[in-house]
């Protein structure tokens, strides 16, 4: 066994996600930030617009949900362990800091895709009939990944105080939210607007959720596959980067 | 004998302050290596960058002959950490914490159990397995994190201040195991407060002040090498002018203590013949005489106080 190798560090990222899930899917700001948020968002939007159809914002919904849940661990899981000491303990282990921040990363993507699966089920006991089921599965697989770690990245700061990523995080996701295509369709953004959502992953997916369900999207598919698999690379690697950087003052 | 610890010119700064400044030494395999420092000395820092928790400013620290920052995964593979502060996860229970520590560990599941098995009930925690860590009292708290520094048979164990704050039961339960573990070959280095958890179990004590190492020897040899003032304590049963002491061939000063005086001297032997002389001429019956060793406290008071600026 070669404790630094590539499988091995794989194997205890592993053993951290499942440490994640115990600890961490349970913990009052998660549920208020990953599942309660975008529910409530999601109803004032369905009681105030009229307007869009019932597919359009269901879709919209299945976008936020992923967006939020997977968001929703990952910031707070290095505040919480660097407060209560036991990000010490794993600095201490023979785990790399990649192995550590893909550890929590898979334990946000998981939670991510269990809520967002919920979602879809949801839709689909109202009416709306899933078009393209593995374009769906391979979108939310992809963004998943993606969401997590923005999440991840949210939490680079070197803060033990979780409030004070979860505020930052808020300021973050909310914007992302509105230019993202959720609550208004994109081809009824104005030109700014447009221009700021091709820089947002949610965006994308928002898209191929659309597509899925209404067989309608803005960008060609392939384009958003893509989009998001850049920007799922772009996130991972900065993340590990900035964390493995930042560590050392958390201690 | 092999360095299993080998700290070169270890130097670590927050802001402006200088917390571990060229701090070097050496401890062998099978040794139990005390540090010891006063309050804010860099002993936590010195551990810290030791176990790869932070990284040195500039120096090497190579742990079981990998450097610690070249190759940190492969040198914490080899020991095992007992913090200052508990650090397990509370909302686990204590089988969920050993088992994490396993999978960490690379074991396999099977051993892992065995082990964690094993070592809660050296702990005296199988009962209690399946009860979250939260519940614990503090002394349970460090045993369980001795248990989780353990799994995987570790051959160096880095111990914070393993019993700051416990109780009698469990300080003498952890002291006794880490003989144990000391005597099956594991090389201990042990950061603490306690001079005479230090004087009791280590082979060596390394003393650090405001960030530099002081001294390094044996706990004996350190203690000889202040012993140029001696104590003699003497009690009579009747009593006596301090002034009639001091005025004593070869005593330094006296001073009373309770129903006792101490006497400090640079002689010895002249003070007890004339201590033996002073109680016949003065038919005061002598009730104690014994003279008194320099404890590592004094050692330590002694060097870290020279060392100041």
């Amino acid at each position: 066994m070669n404790p630094a190798g590539f499988s091995e560090q794989l194997l205890r990222a592993w053993a951290i996600a499942k440490k994640d899930i115990r600890i961490y899917y349970i913990k009052g700001p998660v549920l208020i930030f990953g599942v309660f948020m975008p529910l409530f968002m999601f109803l004032a939007f369905l009681m105030g617009t009229k307007q869009l159809p019932l597919s359009f914002l269901i879709s919209g919904l299945v976008g936020m949900t992923l967006f939020f849940t997977a968001t929703a661990v990952s910031p707070a899981i290095f505040p919480w362990e660097g407060q209560a000491k036991t990000l010490e303990r794993l600095a201490s282990c023979p785990v790399t800091v990649e192995a550590i921040v893909f550890g929590d990363m898979i334990a946000s993507t998981l939670f991510g895709i269990g809520i967002t699966i919920i979602t879809v089920i949801i839709g689909m006991m109202l009416g709306l009939s899933l078009l393209h089921g593995i374009t769906l599965l391979v979108a939310i697989l992809i963004a998943a990944c993606c969401f997590s770690a923005i999440g991840m990245l949210l939490a680079v700061p070197p803060t033990n105080v979780p409030s004070n990523i979860m505020m930052l995080s808020s300021l973050i996701k909310f914007p992302l939210v509105f230019i993202s295509g959720i609550f208004i369709p994109l081809d009824q953004m104005p030109a700014w607007g447009l221009a700021l959502a091709v820089f947002s992953p949610l965006t994308y997916f928002t898209d191929l959720v659309r597509y899925a369900f209404t067989d309608t999207h803005y960008f060609p598919v392939i384009i958003d596959i893509a989009a998001l698999a850049v920007f799922t690379a772009i996130f991972t690697v900065g993340t590990m980067y900035l964390h493995k950087r930042t560590m050392p003052q958390r201690m | 004998m092999t360095s299993v610890i080998h700290a070169s010119d270890l130097t670590k700064i927050f802001g402006k302050s200088t917390a571990v400044d060229h701090v070097s030494f050496e401890v062998q395999g099978g040794e139990i290596f005390g540090f010891l420092g006063p309050n804010g000395a860099g002993k936590t820092t010195t551990t810290r960058m030791l176990t790869g928790v932070i990284p040195p400013d500039t120096g090497t620290a190579t742990i079981l002959g990998h450097d610690i920052r070249s190759e940190p995964v492969l040198a914490k593979q080899g020991f095992g950490v007992v913090p200052e502060t508990s650090n397990a996860y509370m909302d686990l229970t204590a089988w969920q914490n050993l088992m994490l520590m396993g999978e960490l560990y690379g074991l396999p599941r099977s051993r892992a159990e065995q082990r964690s098995s094993d070592l809660l009930g050296m702990v005296g925690l199988l009962e209690r397995k399946d009860q979250k860590v939260q519940a614990y009292s503090k002394g349970m708290k460090q045993r369980l994190i001795l248990a989780m520094a353990l799994i995987h048979e570790p051959e160096l164990l880095f111990l914070d201040e393993p019993t700051s704050g416990l109780d009698v039961q469990s300080t003498q339960m952890i002291l006794a195991l880490l003989r144990d573990l000391n005597r099956q070959g594991t090389t201990i280095f042990l950061t603490t407060h306690n001079m005479e958890e230090a004087n009791r179990l280590c082979h060596r004590v390394g003393i650090i002040r405001a960030g530099k190492i002081v001294a390094i020897d044996a706990p004996e040899k350190l203690k000889t090498a202040i012993d140029r003032v001696h104590k003699i304590e003497v009690s009579f049963d009747r009593e006596i002018s301090g002034d009639a002491l001091s005025g004593l061939n070869s005593v330094t000063s006296a001073n009373r203590t309770g129903d006792k005086w101490q006497i400090t001297t640079q002689d010895k032997d002249a003070t007890i013949r004339s201590l033996v002389t002073f109680s016949q001429q003065n038919s005061a019956a002598i009730v104690t005489l014994n003279t008194l060793a320099p404890s590592l406290d004094d050692a330590f008071l002694r060097l870290t106080q020279e060392a100041q600026p």
